[in-house]
């Protein structure tokens, strides 16, 4: 098959522009993905690795443990619908969940740099409080490192979590079926137009917040009920679409959504036309898919829709066969197109 | 969304779609100028709704993608120095030069930055004085006027750390040169919405008469498109060549007469040079004699840099619309977004970039023509 990974193995070109980080290698698109493929899974592979979930799930004297970690390195460290503090607690909280994990514990490494005010720290820290207490988990062990004025970027919080699995089911990209459906817990687009809008000083009518909240409530309800979850998986950077690639990617599956069943807030849609974005590839950090049989979708939206952080869920499409890899959607007007994941981040055109 | 929706809906679409099969009788080429037009029409498969005897190929209006690898390599020299911050509209940051692209000078230490207007980049000028503030001036008519202004407001304020690596082109010359070439193909254009906002469509008129083509002028949504592309098949249906106005909701016929007298206080017509098409008479913007001292290659010292394209990028018979992008040899093999041979593969507005991002299949091997789509 004529797969694209295989051309770039031939591709003749010098690839100066690779020798050096660029901040694509970290905006959740191809550019991370060849850093991935080329070099970390290369060289730590191993199975729970190579699942390529939101974390790894652990079999440890006779507990079934998730295991993740995050680094949050955001600008600005305050925005609308959260903070850093906020993000730190509930991505990794969230990662946990989509392992169909209960969070339990988490770790919290802080890399400051020298002069950054401290009422700026404790603000951070007081958020982290307030999330994780609402999340229910307990920050149990920690790191601070100081670097010098210049080194860094006033603050850089790493998290990593520990959740307990206490279901038979196998989460994961590689259970995902042919003809399963596929929910989406509500909007999209929101943290990345809130960030978006607070970094560049662009005001819009009404105020954009971020989607920012802690994910395992639903999951937890959804687990409770029965419902027959194959994969799930927070759309963070690189949005609802580089979410959906990767599943495709590596269930070797198509995932073909409706433009039309996609809910987009009208402010977060304007924004986008002004600016030039796609609302799919923007950021969330409240938002996941849920990979679910056709049976249990009534049952999963009518338990999503119970929750305040997955009111407005929705199914979206489905899983199908062929072309296998890749992520359809048909638009409004009725032709199908594909989704294909970004290199890097989004950039605003020019008109 | 209100303002957006109803041009995206699907029943009008459909019957605009059926006027266009109703009317047409035998095969016909349209080109729409405009990259934004070019991605609508992709994105939205406004071609597959059209009967077979209709082509559409796509023009050269896409401001990144014309802008020849020159002066992207002078703007990587300027970008690199440490005593510059360089700012630029987000789309160019990615289009390859000979050494690189902006990204990879960010990478090594560049100041480069990302702004939504040349007026930004002013106010940067002002809050750095040790700096100097250099604004990368691409782009047709749209974006003249904005960056006009801000070589205007800073004179005005007598800022002497601003400067503009100017690329401004000119969408008429461009439909000349292309109704020139012996190889063309395109009988009808839709002409770009936004650019017509700035300069009206008076200066079609001489086109259209000269060259006996129909010109409309065309919105971005998907039902401006099919309602253009039935006002161009009419004309052509019915023999006629007329200049017609379809984005009547932005577009009057002198334009906007306020940007057009800034644009001629700050810049005057020029030869530039395109990516791919090479110079062209006359077909694009330079600063006046008034204004040249905020010329950003003259005060690096760079204005006889020269530099050749990639001669595998066929971007040139692309935007003329001779070849469609899956007809080159590289497309989605040696070309992609993530290692690009030319501008076409990254610009928002490319149409190589619209197919690789919205049409590729994978089941389909990307189609490999014959050596001759080497330009």
């Amino acid at each position: 098959m004529a797969d694209l990974k295989d051309f770039r193995l031939e591709c003749p070109l010098p690839l100066n522009d690779n020798e050096r980080v660029q901040l694509a290698h970290g905006g959740g698109g191809r550019r991370m993905h060849e850093l991935l493929e080329n070099l970390l899974l290369p060289s730590f592979g191993n199975d729970m690795l190579l699942e390529r979930h939101d974390g790894a799930t652990l079999n440890i004297a006779g507990a079934k443990l998730a295991f993740t970690t995050d680094s949050y390195v955001v600008r600005p460290l305050f925005f609308p619908g959260g903070d850093i503090g906020t993000l730190a607690i509930n991505g990794t909280v969230n990662d946990l969940a989509m392992c169909g994990a209960r969070p339990l514990y988490l770790s919290s490494a802080f890399i400051l740099e020298e002069g950054m005010p401290m009422e700026t720290l404790r603000r951070v820290v007081e958020s982290m409080r307030v999330s994780a207490r609402a999340a229910k988990v307990q920050l149990v062990t920690g790191d601070t490192k100081v670097v010098d004025k210049g080194k860094g970027d006033e603050i850089f919080i790493n998290t990593a979590g520990i959740g307990v699995v206490a279901h038979g089911l196998t989460i994961s990209p590689r259970s995902v079926r042919s003809g399963d459906a596929i929910l989406l817990s509500g909007d999209v687009g929101r943290h990345g137009i809130a960030i978006m809008a607070t970094r560049e000083g662009l005001s819009f009518e009404s105020a954009i917040e971020s989607d920012c909240a802690p994910l395992w409530e639903p999951v937890a309800a959804l687990l409770a009920a029965g419902v027959e979850i194959h994969c799930l998986r927070d759309l963070t950077r690189g949005g609802l679409s580089s979410g959906l690639i990767e599943i495709a990617e590596t269930a070797g599956l198509r995932m073909a959504i409706e433009e039309s069943l996609v809910p987009v807030r009208e402010e977060v849609m304007g924004a986008c036309e002004i600016l030039g974005l796609e609302p799919l590839y923007l950021a969330n950090e409240g938002r996941f898919l849920a990979f679910v049989p056709q049976r249990d979708v009534e049952r999963g939206l009518e338990i999503l829709r119970r929750f305040d952080v997955s009111r407005g869920a929705a199914c979206i499409g489905e899983v199908r066969v062929h072309p296998a890899g890749l992520v359809t959607m048909k638009s409004r007007l009725g032709t199908e197109r594909i989704l294909d994941m970004l290199s890097g981040e989004q950039l605003p055109r020019i008109c | 969304m209100k303002y957006v929706d109803e041009y995206r809906d699907a029943a009008a679409a459909q019957e605009y779609a059926a006027a266009i099969v109703r009317t047409v009788t035998r095969p016909w080429t349209i080109m729409e100028i405009c990259g934004g037009q070019t991605h609508t029409i992709v994105k939205y498969g406004i071609d597959e709704l059209l009967p077979k005897a209709v082509t559409l190929v796509h023009g050269p209006g896409c401001p990144v993608c014309v802008t020849p690898v020159e002066l992207i390599d002078k703007a990587w020299q300027i970008a690199a120095r440490p005593d510059v911050i360089f700012c630029s509209f987000g789309d160019m940051l990615r289009v390859p030069g000979t050494t690189g692209d902006l990204f990879s000078v960010k990478a090594r230490g560049g100041d480069v930055r990302i702004v939504y207007s040349p007026v930004d980049a002013v106010e940067i000028a002002k809050q750095n004085p040790a700096k100097q503030v250099v604004f990368f001036a691409v782009g047709f008519e749209t974006t003249a006027p904005a960056n006009a202004m801000s070589v205007y407001r800073a004179k005005q304020i007598g800022l002497k750390n601003y400067s503009v690596l100017v690329s401004h082109v000119l969408v008429p010359p461009a439909m000349e040169a292309i109704l020139n070439s012996p190889t063309n193909q395109v009988q009808g254009f839709l002409a770009a919405g936004h650019v017509c906002t700035v300069m009206g469509y008076v200066e079609y008129y001489p086109i259209a008469a000269k060259y006996r083509v129909p010109i409309v002028v065309t919105g971005f949504e998907p039902l401006d498109l099919l309602h253009g592309i039935y006002m161009c098949v009419s004309q052509l249906e019915q023999g006629r060549a007329e200049v017609e106005n379809q984005y009547a909701r932005s577009v009057r016929r002198e334009g906007n007469t306020t940007a057009q007298d800034l644009m001629a206080k700050v810049f005057c017509v020029v030869d530039r040079k395109w990516r791919g098409l090479g110079g062209i008479p006359q077909s694009g913007l330079g600063l006046t004699a008034q204004y040249a001292e905020f010329d950003a290659e003259a005060r690096f010292g760079l204005s006889a840099y020269t530099a050749e394209e990639d001669a595998e990028c066929i971007s040139g018979l692309i935007m003329q619309g001779v070849r469609k992008p899956e007809e080159c040899s590289a497309y989605g093999t040696r070309c992609t977004p993530d290692h690009p041979l030319g501008a076409p593969m990254v610009s928002s507005e490319g149409a190589c970039a619209a197919y690789y991002r919205y049409r590729r299949l994978r089941t389909h091997a990307p189609v490999v023509a014959g050596g001759s789509s080497r330009g």
